[in-house]
């Protein structure tokens, strides 16, 4: 595909490291052990973390973005509520960010995940495997077609629960902007209760990882639509980037 | 941290989970059927160019445990020190070599194992040579913000002795965190989250 634009090849802004989680969260009780304590050394970004693997449509296969097929019987489907995500990817200055790789992976309705280290009692549906993928196009936007995954119970207090969430992997064009995070939905009383969605301080943070109902996009009498979009790290413009006298 | 008006915030980092694999190495776990091969379980090929390596290791936690539901991801340049993306404007990399490996750690013995080659030197910003190194990118259940390190090699004394990010890190006693232990052709290299050889960790 031919496109106007050259690569953009700008250091990317600072991470906010107060707007995401810190690594040592004791109410999440796993991070204890597991967060360095040492400080992180700050680079600017140099050409291994400008640049990022790409990854061409010819990945995919034609059912990687439905998640209520691609692992079905032929002819059946998964069990849950219906529903598609989409959205936009687009960095920090709004701009769409094209031809990048986004994987879900999620529970099932039930709450169950397809994973032989999940023994939750909720039973397994034979037609959900709860993986998927697929690139953004030209103007960044992203769909996909799933079921509605089910909240469910996991080991930190004794009776902690997730909210209904699904987990996202995004590659952005430089590997600075590599990210993975989860999102919920609209409405869920245990977004507030949950002890991983609060290792993250500022609210506005957990609001823009919430999923909204989307009637206008949703379609009758079959699926309903949630809109979530996802910011990646935004590129400095490189006009007056530093670099040795004579380039 | 101020921003102008017109602008958006990065969307927050949570959590990969102990269930990554569902949605980045499904093979790995059985969940067969849906794709062909899990993405990045390859990276070279018989035309790559370079010298051949592995990279093993370990993560493990404060307590001395090792991890065994962490996930890895390195990215690297080519034998020549080109990247295969998009935004490398030096030259054109080697097109059978795409620089990016992901691996889940073994599920009993917590260990990743990558096969790739040793990457050739990448200059810094201000026109120095790097010495040669692999980006690497953890992610595990009770991490909130995957990690960055390096890994560089023992067998390159002198070009780590120069490296400018190297030269950085104020307590030198850190430094050999950052050095894979080079046995023949594997490069092993462990990765401690606390302590005190706690790996370098880089906010890039």
């Amino acid at each position: 595909m031919i496109r106007n634009e050259k690569p953009e090849t700008g250091g990317f802004y600072p991470r906010d490291l107060d707007w995401h989680p810190k690594a040592f969260t004791p109410g999440y009780k796993t991070s204890v052990l597991r967060s360095p304590q040492k400080a992180m050394i700050s680079l600017p970004n140099g050409p291994g973390e400008i640049n990022g693997p790409a990854f061409g449509h010819n990945i995919l296969g034609a059912r990687d973005d439905d998640l209520v097929t691609n692992f079905a019987k032929a002819g059946e489907s998964a069990i849950g509520e219906r529903i598609i995500v989409h959205g936009v990817i687009r960095d920090e200055r709004g701009r769409p960010v094209p031809d990048v790789l986004l994987e879900v992976w999620q529970a099932n309705a039930g709450g169950r995940y397809r994973h032989k280290k999940d023994g939750y009692l909720a039973p397994l549906d034979p037609n959900f495997g709860g993986f998927g993928r697929t690139i953004t196009g030209h103007d960044g936007t992203y769909a996909f077609r799933t079921i509605k995954p089910g909240p469910y119970p996991w080991p930190n207090n004794a009776n902690d629960w997730r909210p209904s969430h699904i987990h996202f992997s995004v590659f952005g064009s430089g590997f600075a902007q590599r990210l993975i995070s989860q999102f919920y939905f609209e409405g869920d009383p245990h977004i507030t209760l949950c002890p991983i969605v609060n290792t993250i301080n500022d609210p506005a943070a957990i609001d823009q990882l919430t999923a909204r109902l989307d009637m206008a996009n949703t379609i009758p009498m079959d699926a309903r639509a949630y809109r979530f979009d996802i910011t990646l790290r935004g590129r400095r413009s490189t006009r007056f980037e530093n670099r040795p006298e004579g380039n | 941290m101020s921003r102008f008006a017109d602008t958006f915030k990065e969307t927050a980092s949570q959590t990969a989970g102990p269930y990554v694999h569902i949605g980045c190495t499904p093979n790995v776990i059985g969940n067969t059927g849906v794709w062909d091969a899990d993405l990045g379980a390859s990276m070279v090929n018989e035309r790559t160019q370079g010298e051949r390596i592995a990279i093993e290791g370990q993560v493990i936690d404060g307590s001395g445990t090792v991890l065994r539901d962490a996930m890895l991801e390195i990215w690297q340049a080519d034998a020549a020190g080109l990247f295969n993306s998009r935004s490398e404007t030096r030259g054109v990399a080697d097109p059978e070599f795409t620089g990016w490996g992901r691996r889940a750690v073994d599920f009993d013995t917590g260990t990743f194992r990558f096969e790739t080659i040793k990457p050739g030197r990448v200059p810094w910003i201000d026109g120095r040579l790097q010495a040669p190194h692999v980006m690497v990118w953890i992610v595990a259940r009770g991490f909130n913000l995957g990690l960055h390190t390096r890994m560089y090699f023992s067998d390159e004394d002198a070009a780590n002795a120069e490296d400018p990010v190297l030269a950085r890190i104020e307590h030198k006693v850190r430094v050999p965190t950052l050095i894979g232990k080079r046995d023949g052709d594997t490069v092993r290299f462990d990765i401690r989250l606390q302590g005190d050889n706690e790996t370098v960790f880089f906010d890039i």
